[in-house]
């Protein structure tokens, strides 16, 4: 009894070297990770047809798998049109393990709402419904089904797997596609090569407006924090979203080996501030520890490449987009730890 | 119980009777009654074991029913005009995922110019869809119409849209006789679905098809509606014997026998066409009347066993397939393929303009002499059209139609004399 005590109790004192993870190993059984347990489900198990080094199949995996822990495995998800869907169901195949359902690009969140209310009206309060889609299924052609799911607080997990672009299209630019980035309708030409400033949507903080019970944002560089997210929102009734930054290899241009390494960059620059909010503020802030220059993550991925050509480089537009991440980083107060110790 | 109510009411109370699961609501005139209706019943309690649920759009109304359904839900909304084009993707969905899902059309008219009267442009633009449409001739039909049409959605594994007449019919009060729940709790059982969205046994529902099997699920979906054509008319006869009443079916055929003029029309002008008919009967003329309850899956044989002996075919539309007629003509000619007779196309009721006797005489009594054209008019203002036409060749004004005519109405009123 006594041993079990010490055990939930005991804090974390060590860190891998050099990246601040946490050894699985190291942790108490109750916070260790569920892809690091030999129970873990393989919601999305092998031999879908995701490129390599894919974020999105990294974070779909990690957060099903963990929602599945949390619930006991009584999941059932919508899943809206997109590269997760298409990657994961070729006919006569699927990789998913456990319900799934697709059955439109703009209309996951409205589906998830059937599917909880009959789960209601079964008498199976169990069963818990998540709506996964892209960035473009979701900020974009599925927003209104979206915020009309956040308005009823209807009891569904949404999760958007970010890659910034219109994905399994051939990459075209979507409302979350950042300033400057090549796409396909975006192309580096003209006065104002890639995408252009001054436009986008920030759909974690439309979600908080819509004062829903939780809004976080998770990173597939933080594999461990995202876990304990979807845990977190499995805890939770009603309305609530996590949104995922995923690279996509093949529309950033980056390597696919560089996967986790480009996503940890977006963290450490400050252009994706992890956060966790209940009903519309923000309850929690995962700080930046060694903060880096934007360039830094800008370099890894061809999209950006314009920004850097020798001896004409961007400097103008690098310092806009650092602009973006400082005032993230002072949005969010990702600094503060840094600064007191 | 006899009762007299609107027809909204009346479908409300019906659908309440059988015993939904998960109800979408989303106005849309003329169709908004029977979704409050609904929402009183809800929130009564007199519906039982029931999510009522406010979506944001038509497009979720039928996205949520498809999740309900998919997870084992009796799944029900409502919606005309507008709101049908508003979830069109839903709807092909829907069918497409073979859910059992019953959706009522209160019939009306799609702009621009925006109208919010009756005729049958809505459902005719989803006739392609893969859901069975059942056309309902009067309140108590519609009513009928209802509890079979889960019935035959659920055993088929198709979904089912009840159209109905919009204000002809959902904004009518009438003398309806609603059933008791007893009755319908014996003649439609609980949803049964063969596949479901279970934890307990995880299947993968809507995934991609490529070309190597796409053919074959479309062939499945045609299969399945030519398996309705057999039930429609069973689940009809199996009804009449528990509630006594004639309703739904393929086709009510009217004096049909012997007949040397048919008409044949879709809806609740049925009852107009059928005064129609008594009067010339009386008056000695050879004609009936075909009413067409199951559009889709369309009743082809028994059509042509009720059509082939007659001389002549008019076909009472309301709707206009811009650049060739009309729909039901079309269909009705398929059903006389390789006969001769002729098959005249009326478009009638655009909009909500009344159909009267007087003009159905006329027409009936022209068509009988042989003088009417293939595709005609019912009622047209020639005045209206030949001013705008005359205009047009004169000086090109681009811009929308009605605004053109409302400005020259408004010109020549404000000219001096
Ligand atoms: C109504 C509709 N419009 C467009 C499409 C085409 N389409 C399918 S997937 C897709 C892109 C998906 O982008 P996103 O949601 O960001 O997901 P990703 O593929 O990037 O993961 C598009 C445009 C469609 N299937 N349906
Ligand atoms: S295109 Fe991008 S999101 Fe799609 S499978 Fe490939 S890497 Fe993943
Ligand atoms: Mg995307």
């Amino acid at each position: 009894m006594g041993n079990k005590q010490q055990e939930t109790e005991q804090r974390v004192k060590f860190y891998q070297k050099g990246t601040f993870t946490v050894g699985n190993r190291l942790l108490n059984i109750k916070e260790r990770s569920v892809q690091g347990s030999m129970d873990r489900k393989n919601s999305l198990t092998c031999g879908h047809r995701a490129c390599q080094g894919c974020g999105e199949a990294l974070g779909a995996r990690y957060a099903i798998d963990a929602a599945m822990r949390a619930t006991r495995n009584q999941v059932i998800a919508v899943n809206a049109t997109g590269c997760l869907e298409v990657f994961t169901t070729p006919y006569p195949e699927t990789s998913w393990q456990i319900p799934w359902i697709h059955s439109l690009f703009g209309n996951a969140a409205a589906v998830a709402t059937g599917v909880a209310a009959a789960m209601r009206v079964k008498g199976r309060p169990e069963v818990k419904t998540i709506a996964q889609g892209g960035d473009g299924g979701t900020t974009d052609i599925g927003f209104g089904c979206l915020s009309g799911m956040f308005e009823r607080n209807d009891d569904v997990l949404y999760i958007c797997y970010d890659n910034e672009g219109y994905m399994n299209t051939g990459v075209q630019r979507s409302s979350a596609t950042p300033p400057t980035a090549r796409t396909a309708t975006t192309p580096v030409v003209g006065k104002e090569p890639g995408n252009v400033f001054g436009t986008g949507k920030n759909l974690p903080l439309l979600a908080m407006a819509h004062k829903i019970p939780y809004v976080a944002t998770a990173n597939v560089a933080a594999l461990h924090d995202l876990e304990q997210k979807v845990t977190r929102a499995m805890s939770i009734k009603g309305a609530r979203y996590i949104h995922i930054f995923v690279p996509c290899p093949l529309g950033w241009g980056s390597k696919p080996e560089e996967t986790i390494h480009v996503a940890r960059l977006a963290i450490k620059c400050g252009l994706f501030p992890l956060f966790e909010a209940e009903h519309g503020k923000v309850t929690g802030t995962v700080p930046i520890r060694q903060k880096v220059p934007v360039e830094e993550y800008l370099k890894t991925q061809k999209r950006f490449s314009h920004l850097f050509k020798k001896g004409q480089e961007e400097w103008e537009k690098i310092a806009a987009i650092q602009a973006m991440a400082d005032a993230n980083i002072a949005q969010f107060k990702l600094l503060v730890s840094e600064e007191k110790s | 119980m006899l009762k007299q109510i609107e027809g909204s009411q009346a479908v409300a109370e019906t659908i309440g009777l059988c015993r939904p699961e998960v109800i979408c609501a989303y106005p849309i005139t003329p169709q908004t009654h029977i979704v409050e209706g609904l929402g009183v019943l809800v929130r009564k309690g007199l519906i039982e074991n029931c999510e009522y649920i406010n979506v944001e759009s038509e497009f979720a109304a039928l996205s949520v029913a498809i999740g309900a359904s998919a997870a084992g839900a009796r799944s029900y909304t409502a919606t005309a005009s507008q709101g049908l084009l508003f979830m069109a993707e839903a709807v092909y969905n829907a069918s497409g995922l073979g859910l059992p899902i019953v959706m009522t059309i209160g019939n009306r008219a799609i702009g621009a110019p925006i109208n919010i009267w009756n005729d049958h442009s809505d459902s005719m633009s989803m006739r392609d869809s893969g859901w069975i449409q059942l056309y309902a001739e009067t309140n108590q039909e519609a009513m009928d119409l209802h509890i079979q049409a889960f019935r035959i959605a659920e055993e088929v594994g198709c979904p089912v849209m009840v159209c109905m007449d919009g204000f002809i019919l959902t904004h009518a009060y009438e003398r309806v006789d609603l059933p008791r729940q007893e009755q319908v709790d014996a003649f439609l059982p609980p949803y049964e679905p063969m596949q479901v969205l279970d934890p307990d046994d995880p299947v993968s529902i809507g995934a991609m098809v490529g070309p190597e099997a796409f053919a074959e699920v479309r062939y499945l979906a045609h299969y399945k509606q030519m398996r309705a054509l057999e039930r429609i008319p069973e689940i009809s006869a199996d009804f009449k014997e528990r509630f006594g009443r004639d309703s739904g079916g393929l086709v009510h055929p009217y004096f049909t026998e012997g007949a040397d003029t048919i008409v044949v029309a879709l809806g609740s002008v049925n009852g107009t066409i059928k005064d129609v008919v008594d009067e010339m009967r009386l008056d000695g003329k050879s004609i009936g009347s075909l009413s067409i309850c199951s559009f889709r899956p369309f009743p082809l044989k028994a059509l042509r066993e009720i059509l082939h002996s007659a001389k002549q075919i008019i076909v009472i539309e309301k709707n206009l397939s811009v650049g060739i007629g009309g729909i039901l003509s079309a269909n009705i000619r398929m059903a006389l393929r390789g006969l001769i007779q002729p098959v005249t196309t009326a478009i009638a009721g655009l909009g909500g303009r009344p159909i009267t006797k007087k003009s159905l005489h006329e027409l009936f009594d022209k068509a009988m002499r042989g003088e009417i054209e293939d595709l005609h008019f019912l009622d047209l203002d020639w005045e209206i059209i030949r001013r705008e036409i005359d205009r047009d060749k004169k000086a090109r004004r681009s811009g929308p139609t009605a605004e053109n005519i409302l400005k020259d109405i408004g010109q020549r009123l404000n000219k001096p004399e």
